[in-house]
Order: structure tokens, then C-alpha cells, then sequence
């Protein structure tokens, strides 16, 4: 065999065996995660773990209801508010700022906030809203998610708009239409299932926050609706009673966690089958 | 280009391609000239569309034909350091005019991709979309309306059992076909065809071609492409572009048989290009 073949052949086999050995590192642990959390979650997915609401220290039953409702408050709140807010501003950025010197700034921006550390936009809602209504409140925890949303789907709709081919743009145009409709009607269509998956994204995104609701909406040991209150939510009470010494409280932070890992699977499962029809066309 | 590709001989005009007598002007231009921010891209071109006449530009690329064809519905308007100077009429109306509805200077002024363009949308929906845009009519009213596009794109045999198929999974010369009968469902004046048929096959060209004639009965019809047989098929005036400036414009028959200028008989005999 030619030699500079053969070791080419050589080395194309010890990369591959690296590729590999790298590849199946990161699975293992992951997938340890899984059977772990599964292991220990699954005995305690029951029904009342739906109907009852966190237990005071000590009792021996009890549910995650008020923090499984808290969370699917503040999520759809923040995600209410923050895809919006995303929505429009990535539609500035990829239509009618696309020539702008200010969209680069404003790229620029968000892509820092996209990777700020989520703590810090705990922080930043502790002294912008907590402080100055003197105390914590569900309303808060939607805001400090809402702020980790929008950076995402300004993202994603970003992106997705620049991918809908500009001769579409073009065409839309050349019938007549306004440019307002050009983007609503055409790119928004064009993009529909990858904006779609953008907000899917950030949802999942945000189900598992802890540190930004530790800051805001703190946790409540009670079932409460109050937005101006204290309200419980999946996440914190996981890191409350995952660090509490009795057993039961141990088990439903388990729960809890396998809980948000299977709406987080599910979230991206939904947004991997978008994705697919996109292309799929 | 390849010498293989290229034929050495004029392509033939087609029989029975009579010079029609001359139409009143649809489009004029008058000195204009057309800039890509610094870039002085076409200059002082002087012509007329004839009405209900098929115009097609040829040329090299980059002699600006395409350019020129966006400026007559302002297409150049949608992107920044695009600017034209000169004059351009449209009847009386002057297509310049920076007061000028470009919506409604669009609705006159149809046109016509290099690649076919299909909204994401039902084949139906491709067509009633631009007609809403312009008339509020009942549904009934908006079938009619919406067959006869199909059929003005000799597409309605073809789809008129799946109307209600997403756009994009026709092929591809049924596609381009939907986008002329999406174009003259909301019956402009004018219909720009920027190189309709680069993208097709041989027997789809021949289709939109066919189409193209048929369509200069009741519009004035700008053409541009890189097929010199095409231009000599389908058109009843030609005009040669090269490096920005209009060379020559006379009646097709003319330009392919005894062009005056040297660098058109070059070009259309396959010299340059």
C-alpha cells in the first residue's frame, strides 16, 4: 500500500476512535442523570403528587400541586410576556433593521444577555421590582423568566427570518403588497414552524430556571394564585427540599425533578418534530 | 462560455414573426441612468415599450439588463444606496416620482423571478392572496377569478383537482406557471420577466414561452434572459445591452438578421458572452 496512504488510513483510525471515545464520554453522564433520576423519581409519580400540595416539615404525605401550578404560572407569563417582546425584536433586526448600523449593536446586546448568567437577571429583577414593591412576588419570578425568554426567541426569529429566501420577499413585493404584510403574511408563514420552536426553546428553557426565582418569587409553602405574593414553583422547591433532612421531602424533590426533565424532553421533542416539517418541505 | 455551447450562426426568427407595427409607449425612458451606491450601473438608456408588445433584453452578464428591469416597478427600492435619475414614464405616471405608491405602481407593474416563487400557501391561496389584496369580492366570484388566472398560466388542467396542495410541491415549471398566474390574477398593465425560464427544463420553457406570446395580446411585456433563441422566439423587439449602455433596440427580425452595431452581431453570433 502506498505509504502516505496508509498513514493517512492510520490516523483517520485514531481520530475516529477519539471522536467516538469523546462522544460516548459525554453520553455516559448523561445518561446516568436519566436512570438516576428515573431510578429515584419514578416511585413517587402518583397522584397525589398532582393534588396535594408541599407538606409541612416532618409529615409523610403531600404532593407538588402549588408548585407545579406556580411554575406553569410563571412560566406562561414570562414566556407571555417575553415572546412577544422577542418576537418583534427579531423581526426588527432580520426585516426593516437589516441594513441599520444599530442592528449589529443590538446583536451584539443580546447575545451577551442570551448568555448572562441566569442569577444575574435574578438580581437585576430583585433591585428593579422586588425591592421597590418591598417584597417578593410570583409577578417578579414572570418578569425575571420573561427577561431570560426574550434574548432566545430574538434569536431564533432572527435567524429563522433570514433563512426565508429573499426572492420570496421579492415577490410578495412585486405584487404589491406592503412590506408590513410582506413579513406577516410571507416571511412569518415561510418561518412559522421555526419561530414556533424558537418560543418552544425558550420555554423549555426557562421551566428549570432556580437561581433567577430564588431572587423573586421565593417559594411558598401554601397554594396561591396571587400574583402580587410569594408563589411556589417546581425548581426552588426542588433545591429546598433536596437540601432538607427528611426523607419524604427528599423523595417529591426527585419527583419533582423527573417532572421538569419530561415537560423540558417534551418541549424539545415538539420542537425537534416543527423542525422536521420544516425541512421536510 | 464554451465554444460547444455556443452556436456560431444567428438563431433563426421565428416564422410569421412580421414586424407588428409600431405601438404607442407603454414604459419610457428617457436618459436614465441607474447607480449601485458609487457604481454607475446603466447609462443614459432611451427606449419604449411598446404596448401589448413582447421587449426582451439581452446581453452578457452584467450589462445591467436585470437592472434595468427592476427599476420599472422600483424593485431597486426595497434595498439602500439603490438610486435611479433620469425619466421613466408608465403611461403618464412617472415611475421615479419619490411620492409615487409603490404598492399601487406594483399592482400595474407585475413581475416575473428567475426562480419560481410560491408563497407557502395553497395553489388556491397563491392566487386569491394578491386579488384580496386589491378587491373585496364574494367567494364564488373569487373561484372564477381564481380558474381564470390558472388557466391564463395554462395551469388549470394540471391542478385544478389539488387546488387546495401547497404551492411548493409542484414542479418546478408548474411553479413558475403559478407565479404568472398569480402575477396576472390581479391584472396589471405591465409584466416584467426577469430570465423566467433559467431555472426549467427544456419542455417547461417551451410552456411559459408559448404563455408568454399569448400573454402579449393584452399586456405589455418586458422580457429579460440569456437565451438569445428565446429572445428571438418570443419577442417582437430586442435590445442588446452591453457594459451598462443599450447598444441597440430595433425589431427582433432586425437585431438577428442585421444588427447595426458591431459588438450586437458579435454577441448574438456567439462571439463574446
Amino acid at each position: 500500500m502506498n505509504p502516505i496512504y496508509a498513514r493517512r488510513r492510520r490516523w483517520d483510525i485514531v481520530i475516529r476512535g477519539l471522536c467516538i471515545a469523546a462522544a460516548a464520554f459525554g453520553v455516559t453522564w448523561l445518561a446516568l442523570i436519566l436512570v438516576t433520576l428515573l431510578y429515584n423519581g419514578i416511585s413517587g409519580l402518583n397522584l397525589e403528587l398532582f393534588t396535594a400540595d408541599t407538606p409541612p416539615p416532618g409529615s409523610t404525605d403531600g404532593g407538588l400541586r402549588n408548585a407545579i401550578v406556580g411554575s406553569i404560572i410563571m412560566t406562561v407569563i414570562g414566556v407571555g410576556i417575553g415572546a412577544p417582546l422577542g418576537l418583534f425584536a427579531g423581526t426588527y433586526l432580520a426585516e426593516y433593521g437589516r441594513n441599520d448600523k444599530l442592528t449589529s449593536v443590538i446583536r451584539f446586546i443580546n447575545d451577551i444577555l442570551l448568555s448572562a448568567p441566569s442569577i444575574i437577571i435574578g438580581l437585576f429583577i430583585y433591585g428593579a421590582v422586588v425591592v421597590p414593591m418591598r417584597g417578593f412576588s410570583a409577578l417578579a419570578g414572570a418578569l425575571a423568566l420573561a427577561v431570560i425568554v426574550i434574548p432566545v426567541v430574538v434569536r431564533t426569529t432572527e435567524d429563522m427570518l433570514l433563512l426565508v429566501p429573499n426572492p420570496l420577499r421579492e415577490a410578495a413585493s412585486a405584487l404589491g403588497l406592503p412590506r408590513s404584510l410582506v413579513i406577516k403574511r410571507i416571511a412569518y408563514r415561510a418561518a412559522r414552524s421555526g419561530l414556533i420552536t424558537g418560543v418552544l426553546l425558550a420555554t423549555a428553557r426557562v421551566a428549570g430556571e432556580t437561581a433567577p426565582l430564588l431572587f423573586t418569587a421565593l417559594s411558598n409553602q401554601f397554594f396561591s394564585l396571587g400574583l402580587d405574593k410569594t408563589m411556589a414553583n417546581l425548581p426552588v422547591t426542588i433545591n429546598n427540599f433536596v437540601q432538607s433532612p427528611y426523607a419524604y421531602w427528599k423523595q417529591l424533590a426527585w419527583s419533582g425533578a423527573l417532572l421538569i426533565t419530561l415537560t423540558v424532553l417534551a418541549l424539545n421533542i415538539g420542537a425537534r418534530i416543527l423542525g422536521a416539517e420544516r425541512t421536510a418541505k | 462560455m464554451s465554444e460547444m455551447s455556443v452556436s456560431v450562426s444567428a438563431p433563426s426568427v421565428h416564422p410569421g414573426s412580421q414586424p407588428l407595427p409600431e405601438a404607442p409607449a407603454k414604459v419610457t425612458a428617457r436618459n436614465l441612468n441607474f447607480y449601485y451606491g458609487e457604481h454607475h450601473a446603466l447609462k443614459n438608456i432611451n427606449l419604449a415599450l411598446g404596448t401589448n408588445r413582447v421587449t426582451a433584453f439581452i446581453g452578457p452578464s452584467g450589462c445591467g439588463k436585470s437592472t434595468l428591469l427592476r427599476i420599472f416597478n422600483r424593485m431597486y427600492d426595497l434595498y439602500p444606496g439603490q438610486r435611479a435619475t433620469g425619466q421613466l414614464l408608465l403611461d403618464h405616471t412617472n415611475i421615479l416620482d419619490p411620492k409615487l405608491d409603490l404598492n399601487l405602481l406594483r399592482a400595474r407593474v407585475g413581475m416575473v423571478f428567475q426562480k419560481p416563487t410560491p408563497f407557502p400557501m395553497t395553489i388556491y391561496e397563491n392566487i386569491a392572496f394578491g386579488i384580496r389584496l386589491y378587491e373585496k369580492i364574494s367567494k364564488s366570484e373569487m373561484d372564477g377569478r381564481v380558474e381564470k388566472a390558472l388557466r391564463g398560466g395554462a395551469l388549470w388542467n394540471e391542478v385544478k383537482d389539488k387546488l387546495n396542495a401547497s404551492g411548493l410541491s409542484l414542479s418546478g415549471g408548474q411553479q413558475q406557471r403559478l407565479c404568472i398566474a398569480r402575477t396576472v390574477a390581479v391584472r396589471p398593465e405591465v409584466i416584467l420577466f426577469d430570465e423566467p425560464c433559467s431555472a426549467l427544463d427544456p419542455i417547461s420553457t417551451a410552456k411559459v414561452e408559448e404563455l408568454i406570446q399569448e400573454l402579449s395580446e393584452n399586456y405589455t411585456i418586458a422580457i429579460v434572459t440569456h437565451n438569445m433563441q428565446q429572445a428571438a422566439r418570443v419577442s417582437d423587439k430586442t435590445a442588446f445591452m452591453y457594459l451598462g449602455e443599450l447598444i441597440e433596440f430595433d425589431d427582433t427580425s432586425k437585431i438577428f438578421t442585421s444588427p447595426t452595431d458591431r459588438r450586437t452581431q458579435d454577441y448574438i453570433t456567439g462571439r463574446f458572452g
